[in-house]
C-alpha cells in the first residue's frame, strides 16, 4: 500500500511538472524562445484564479477558464509589444524578458502587495490504503493529461497545428504558401502563455500565492524543457516523467533538499550526454 | 590599439586615483562593492565576448571564491593563502566543468544550461548546510545565513594587520587595473587571438590546427579564476558570504552587467556593472515606486532602444557625429551570435 | 570627536534659538537621526511592512510629546527588498554616510548577521527586534525579540500536554529553522516525549507531497512546525488537501508570521497552535491603544499586527527612554542606561532589558487559530530568555561580540 501512495505521489509530481513545462515547452521548442518571465506568467495565472474567486466566479472556472484566458491574451500583448521586435535575437529576448519579469513582480506588488489571500484546494481527499491522499491531486492528473493530449491533437491533427509546424519548421516557404508567419508566432505564444496561465491556476490552491512565487520554478520549469529536447511534447513529456519520478523518489527516501540535488545533478549528467535533450536521439520525429 | 590601450588605462588610473580625494569614507567603501562587480563583469565578458562562451554561471566561481576566502580565512587565520584560494579553487573548478562541457562537444546553448544549473546546484547546496555538522575547520558554512564576520584582508605576513575599508579600496583597484591589462594583454598575444579566432569560426580554427576544447576550457578557467577574485573582494566589502552569491539574480545580474555595457569590449562590462549597480542602490533608497518596476522598465527601454549596449551605441553615435570611418568591426561580429 | 561637534553644534543651535518659544526649540536644533532597515518589498516584505508602520508610529508619538532631549527624530529607512547584499549596503550608507545614532532594523536571522559586524565596526548601536534563535551575544546589539527558551517550551509543553507524546519536527533549512527545530527536540525530549524524525525544507519548496506521505505512514500526535516564508505556506494547503488537517494537530513558532491567517482559509488554518511574545488579540488596554493607533495612522486594511511589529515599536520606545535617562545618544552612555534594566509598557507587556544577555524580559503566550484570528489560549508571565543567558554574560565580559550557537543535544 505505501508503495501505491508513493506511486500516486510520483504521478502528480510528473503531472505538475508537466503542466509547468508545457508552455515554456511551446514558447521555447517551437520559436526557440527563452521566456525568463515565465515564472511570472505563472504567477499571473494563479493570481487571476484568486482574485476571480474572491470576486465571486466559480472556483473552476476562474482556474480552468479565467487563469489561460488572461494569460493568454496577457502574452498576446507581450508578444506584439516586445517580442516580435526580437526574433533572432535570443540574448535581447532575455534580457527583455528578464526586464519583463522584473517589471510584472513589481506591478503586482504595488496593486495587491506582498501577500494575497489565497483559495483552498476543493475536493477533499480520499484513501489508498490505511494512508490518505488529496482528490485534488487527482484533478490535477487529469487536467495534465488532458491538455497534453488536446495540444497534441491540436498539433497533430488540425489544420491550425500543421501551419504552426510548418511555419516553426521554414517560415519562408509557409510564407510563399501564402501564411502570415507574423500571425502565427502571436498565435503560438499566446497558446503558450495561455497553457503556463492554466498551471498557474491549477496550482494556486496548493501553493503560497505572491508576487515572487515563479521563481521557485523557473529553473526546475527550464532545466526540464532543455532536457526534453526539440520535440515539444513528447520532449516535456518524457522530461517531465523522468525527472518528477527522481525528484518524488529521492525526497521520499533522503531529504527534500537532496531531491532537489539529485534532480539537477541528473540533469547536468543527463544534458552531457544527450545534448540535444532526450528527443535529439530518440522519438526524433515526433511532435 | 595600443594606443587606446594606454589611454583608457591612464583614464582608470586616474579616476580609482583621484576618487579618495572627492568621495568621503562611504564613497570608498561602495567604491570597493562596484569594483568587485566590475571585476566580475570583466571574467563574463572575456570568456563571452571575446570566447564566444555563453555561460549563465559565473555567479558559480563568484561564489566558490567568496566562500573559499571565507572559509580560508577563519581557519587559517592570514589573509594571504585565502586570497590565492578564492583565486584556485574557481579556476580548478571551471577547468574541471570545462572539461567536462567542451570536451563533450556541447553546443553553445547548451553551455548557458549545463552553467545555469551548476550555479543553480550550488545554490541548493549551499542552502542547505545550515547544521553544526556543516563546517570545514572552525568555518561554520551556515546554510542560508551563510558566514558572517569574515576576517579581512591583512598586509602578508602580517596577521594582525588588517586592511582599513580605505585601504581594501586601494588594494581593490590596483586588482582591476591589474586585471584590465592582464586581460588586454592576453588578448594581444597568440593565444588571445586564436581564442577570438575560435570565436568567430571553430571549424576554420581547427582546420588550421588549433584545438578549440583546449583553448575554450583554458579561457573558461581564465574566467572562473578572476570571478573567484570577484567574489573575494565581494567577501571582504561585506564581511560576509552567503548562498545568494550563487542565486540566479545574481547570474542574471552579471550578464545583464555585460550586455548594457556592450559585448566585445572590456571597458564596457566595467562600465555597465558599475551603472547596475548604483542604478539598484539609488532606487532602493526611493519609496515611491516599487524596486522591481524601475530595474524592469529600465531594461526592457534598453532593450528596445540600445540593444547594442551602451558602449558600442556610444562609440556608434561618436562616428556619427565626427564622421570618420567605423573603428575595428570586432564588435559588430558578436552580436549575430545565439 | 563627532559627538562633541555634534554637541557644539546642538549647543549653538540652541543658542540661537533660546530667544523663541520654548516648543519651538525642538525644530531649531538639528534632528536625530533614526536609521531603519527592513524588507518591503519581496517574500519577507509582508513581515517587514507592519514593523515599518509600527516604528514610524513610535517616532510619532516620541515627536508629538515634544521630541527626544528636545530634538526632532528623523526616520532614515532603506527597503532592503529582501535581498541580503542590500542590508549591507544600506547598513554601510546609514553609519557612514546619514550617521544615525540608532539603527532599528533587519528581519531574517541572515540579515542580521550581515549587518551586526558592520554596526560593530562603524561604532553604531544596534536594535534588532524580530523573534529568532537566540544566541547573539553582542555589547552593541540589544536584541527585543521572543527567544526559543520564552516561547518554543511552552509551546513543546501544551503540546505534549494537549495532545500526546509522539513528535514530529518540520522547519525551514537555515539557522532558524535548525536551531528552533534542535530546541523543539529538547524540550520534547525534557517533556518525557519521542521525537520521531525531525526534516529540513529549503526556502523555496513548495511541493511537499511526499514529507505529507511520510507523516502520514508516522503517525505521530504532534507535528511542530517551523517553516518560514511564503513559499511554505503552500505545506498547510496541501496539509488540508490531503485530508491530514484534522488528524494530527500542528503546533508552531513561525505561522502567521507571512500574514497566514489573512491568505488561507479557516477550514486551513482552524486549530493550529502557536507560540509569540505578543498576539494582535489580546485584550489589554495597552495593546487595544496601540492597535487603534496603528489602524487610526495606516488605515484599517493594514496586514495582521504579528510579534515583530509590537516588539519594533517596543524597542524604539527603549531606546528612547534609555535617551532620555542618560541625556545623551552618546553610544556608551546610551548602553550604560539601558543596562540598567530599562523597562516599557508596550502592548505585549511589560518589557525589560536583561543587562547580562541584552535581550529582553518579557511575556509570552499561546495563540489558537479560530476563524481567522488568534485566540490566545495562555499567558506566561515574566519569561527569562534563559537559552541566551546560559551562553552570555555582558556584564562580566563586555568584549563578546558573536552569535552563540547554543549547544543543544539534539
Amino acid at each position: 500500500m505505501l508503495a501505491a501512495l508513493i506511486g500516486f505521489n510520483v504521478l502528480t509530481s510528473i503531472a505538475e511538472l508537466l503542466l509547468l513545462v508545457i508552455g515554456l515547452g511551446m514558447i521555447y521548442g517551437l520559436m526557440r524562445i527563452i521566456n525568463l518571465a515565465h515564472g511570472e506568467f505563472l504567477m499571473l495565472g494563479a493570481y487571476a484564479t484568486v482574485v476571480s474567486a474572491h470576486a465571486g466566479v466559480n472556483l473552476w472556472v476562474a482556474m480552468l477558464i479565467i487563469a489561460p484566458l488572461f494569460v493568454g491574451l496577457f502574452g498576446l500583448l507581450v508578444e506584439r509589444t516586445l517580442i516580435r521586435f526580437l526574433y533572432g535575437r535570443m540574448i535581447d529576448t532575455m534580457l527583455a524578458t528578464w526586464g519583463l519579469s522584473l517589471g510584472l513582480i513589481g506591478l503586482v506588488t504595488s496593486i495587491f502587495g506582498t501577500t494575497v489571500r489565497g483559495v483552498s484546494a476543493p475536493l477533499g481527499s480520499f484513501a489508498i490504503g490505511p494512508y490518505n491522499a488529496s482528490l485534488y491531486s487527482v484533478f490535477t492528473i487529469i487536467v495534465a493529461l488532458l491538455t497534453v493530449l488536446g495540444l497534441f491533437v491540436l498539433l497533430r491533427a488540425t489544420k491550425f497545428g500543421l501551419i504552426v509546424r510548418a511555419t516553426m519548421q521554414n517560415p519562408e516557404m509557409a510564407a510563399a504558401l501564402g501564411v502570415p508567419p507574423g500571425r502565427v508566432y502571436m498565435a503560438t505564444f499566446g497558446l503558450g502563455a495561455a497553457l503556463t496561465g492554466l498551471a498557474g491556476g491549477v496550482i494556486a490552491p496548493v501553493s503560497g500565492v505572491a508576487p515572487g512565487m515563479g521563481a521557485a520554478y523557473v529553473a526546475r520549469a527550464f532545466i526540464t524543457v532543455l532536457g526534453g529536447g526539440a520535440a515539444t511534447i513528447t520532449g516535456s513529456t518524457l522530461a517531465s516523467t523522468l525527472f518528477g519520478t527522481i525528484d518524488q523518489v529521492v525526497t521520499f527516501w533522503t531529504t527534500p533538499v537532496f531531491g532537489q540535488v539529485a534532480l539537477l545533478l541528473f540533469a547536468v549528467v543527463m544534458i552531457r550526454m544527450l545534448p540535444q535533450g532526450i528527443t535529439g536521439r530518440f522519438f526524433r520525429r515526433s511532435i | 590599439m595600443s594606443r587606446s590601450f594606454l589611454a583608457t588605462l591612464a583614464l582608470m588610473i586616474v579616476v580609482l586615483a583621484g576618487l579618495p580625494m572627492i568621495a568621503g569614507l562611504f564613497g570608498l567603501v561602495q567604491a570597493t562593492l562596484f569594483i568587485s562587480m566590475a571585476v566580475l563583469a570583466l571574467s563574463q565578458g572575456f570568456i563571452w565576448g571575446y570566447g564566444g562562451i555563453m555561460s549563465f554561471g559565473q555567479s558559480a566561481f563568484f561564489g566558490l571564491g567568496g566562500y573559499a576566502y571565507a572559509i580560508a580565512a577563519i581557519d587559517l587565520g592570514e589573509s594571504t593563502l585565502p586570497l590565492a584560494l578564492a583565486i584556485l579553487v574557481p579556476t580548478l573548478f571551471a577547468a574541471l566543468l570545462g572539461y567536462f562541457m567542451f570536451y563533450g562537444r556541447i553546443s553553445d546553448a547548451y553551455v548557458g544550461v549545463i552553467t545555469l544549473t551548476v550555479t543553480v546546484i550550488l545554490f541548493n547546496v549551499a542552502n542547505s548546510t545550515a547544521g553544526d555538522a556543516w563546517r570545514i575547520g572552525q568555518a561554520a558554512l551556515g546554510g542560508f545565513n551563510g558566514i558572517p564576520s569574515v576576517p579581512p584582508l591583512n598586509v602578508p605576513g602580517q596577521p594582525d594587520n588588517q586592511l582599513s575599508p580605505a585601504a581594501l579600496y586601494g588594494v581593490a583597484a590596483v586588482l582591476l587595473v591589474m586585471v584590465y591589462a592582464l586581460l588586454r594583454g592576453l588578448l594581444a598575444t597568440k593565444f588571445g587571438r586564436v581564442v577570438v579566432a575560435i570565436r568567430e569560426n571553430e571549424t576554420r580554427a581547427m582546420l588550421l590546427g588549433y584545438d578549440p576544447r583546449l583553448y575554450k576550457t583554458i579561457t573558461f578557467a581564465i574566467g572562473g579564476g578572476i570571478a573567484g577574485l570577484a567574489g573575494c573582494l565581494f567577501t571582504n566589502w561585506g564581511g560576509f558570504v552567503s548562498p545568494t552569491v550563487f542565486g540566479l539574480q545574481q547570474a542574471a545580474q552579471v550578464i545583464i552587467f555585460v550586455l548594457l555595457g556592450g559585448l566585445g569590449t572590456l571597458i564596457g562590462p566595467i562600465l555597465g556593472a558599475v551603472a547596475v549597480q548604483y542604478l539598484i542602490i539609488a532606487i532602493g533608497t526611493q519609496q515611491t515606486f516599487n524596486a522591481n518596476l524601475i530595474l524592469g522598465i529600465v531594461l526592457l527601454a534598453f532593450v528596445l532602444l540600445i540593444p547594442r549596449g551602451v558602449l558600442p551605441s556610444l562609440g556608434l553615435l561618436a562616428e556619427r557625429i565626427a564622421a570618420r570611418p567605423a573603428p575595428d568591426p570586432a564588435p559588430a561580429a558578436v552580436e549575430a551570435r545565439p | 570627536m563627532t559627538v562633541r561637534r555634534r554637541q557644539f553644534l546642538q549647543l549653538g543651535s540652541a543658542a540661537l534659538a533660546a530667544p523663541l518659544a520654548a516648543p519651538r526649540i525642538a525644530r531649531a536644533a538639528a534632528p536625530i537621526k533614526v536609521g531603519s532597515l527592513l524588507d518591503l518589498s519581496g517574500p519577507i516584505g509582508s513581515t517587514g511592512q507592519p514593523m515599518f508602520d509600527a516604528v514610524r508610529l513610535a517616532v510619532d508619538e516620541v515627536n508629538g510629546s515634544g521630541g527626544l532631549l528636545g530634538r526632532k527624530i528623523d526616520l532614515i529607512n532603506y527597503d532592503t527588498q529582501s535581498t541580503i547584499a542590500l542590508y549591507s549596503q544600506y547598513a554601510q550608507r546609514l553609519a557612514l554616510q546619514d550617521r544615525v545614532d540608532v539603527v532599528h532594523g533587519g528581519i531574517t536571522s541572515a540579515s542580521r548577521e550581515a549587518i551586526r559586524p558592520v554596526f560593530d565596526r562603524y561604532r553604531v548601536l544596534y536594535f534588532y527586534n524580530v523573534l529568532y534563535e537566540g544566541g547573539v551575544c553582542d555589547i552593541d546589539c540589544y536584541c527585543t525579540g521572543t527567544t526559543p527558551a520564552q516561547t518554543v517550551s511552552k509551546l513543546v509543553e501544551y503540546a505534549l500536554k494537549t495532545w500526546g507524546k509522539k513528535v514530529y519536527i518540520i522547519a525551514a533549512d537555515y539557522n532558524y529553522g535548525q536551531i528552533t527545530a534542535k530546541w523543539m527536540a529538547k524540550y520534547a525530549r525534557d517533556g518525557g516525549g519521542t521525537v520521531q524524525a525531525v526534516e529540513f525544507f529549503p526556502l523555496d519548496v513548495t511541493s511537499f507531497t511526499a514529507s505529507i506521505s511520510k507523516i502520514e505512514t508516522a503517525k505521530p500526535d504532534v507535528l511542530l512546525s517551523a517553516l518560514v516564508g511564503s513559499n511554505h505556506t503552500a505545506f498547510y494547503r496541501q496539509w488540508a488537501a490531503v485530508g491530514m488537517k484534522g488528524k494530527v494537530p500542528i503546533a508552531s513558532t513561525t505561522f502567521g508570521l507571512v500574514n497566514e491567517l489573512a491568505t488561507l482559509d479557516p477550514a486551513v488554518t482552524d486549530g493550529i497552535v502557536s507560540g509569540y511574545g505578543y498576539f494582535q488579540e489580546l485584550s489589554t488596554p495597552a495593546n487595544n491603544a496601540f492597535v487603534g493607533a496603528i489602524h487610526q495612522k495606516f488605515g484599517a486594511n493594514v496586514p495582521y499586527i504579528g510579534e515583530p511589529a509590537a516588539t519594533t515599536y517596543e524597542g524604539f520606545h527603549l531606546w528612547a527612554q534609555a535617551v532620555q535617562k542618560a541625556g545623551s545618544l552618546a553610544r556608551a552612555k546610551v548602553i550604560k542606561a539601558l543596562d540598567t534594566g530599562i523597562s516599557f509598557a508596550g502592548p505585549s507587556g511589560p518589557v525589560a532589558i536583561d543587562p547580562a544577555s541584552h535581550q529582553t524580559i518579557r511575556n509570552a503566550y499561546l495563540g489558537k487559530a479560530t476563524g481567522g484570528k488568534w485566540d490566545v489560549i495562555a499567558t506566561y508571565p515574566h519569561q527569562e530568555p534563559a537559552d541566551t543567558q546560559a551562553v552570555c554574560n555582558l556584564v562580566k565580559f563586555p568584549r563578546t561580540d558573536k552569535q552563540f550557537v547554543v549547544d543543544v543535544k539534539a
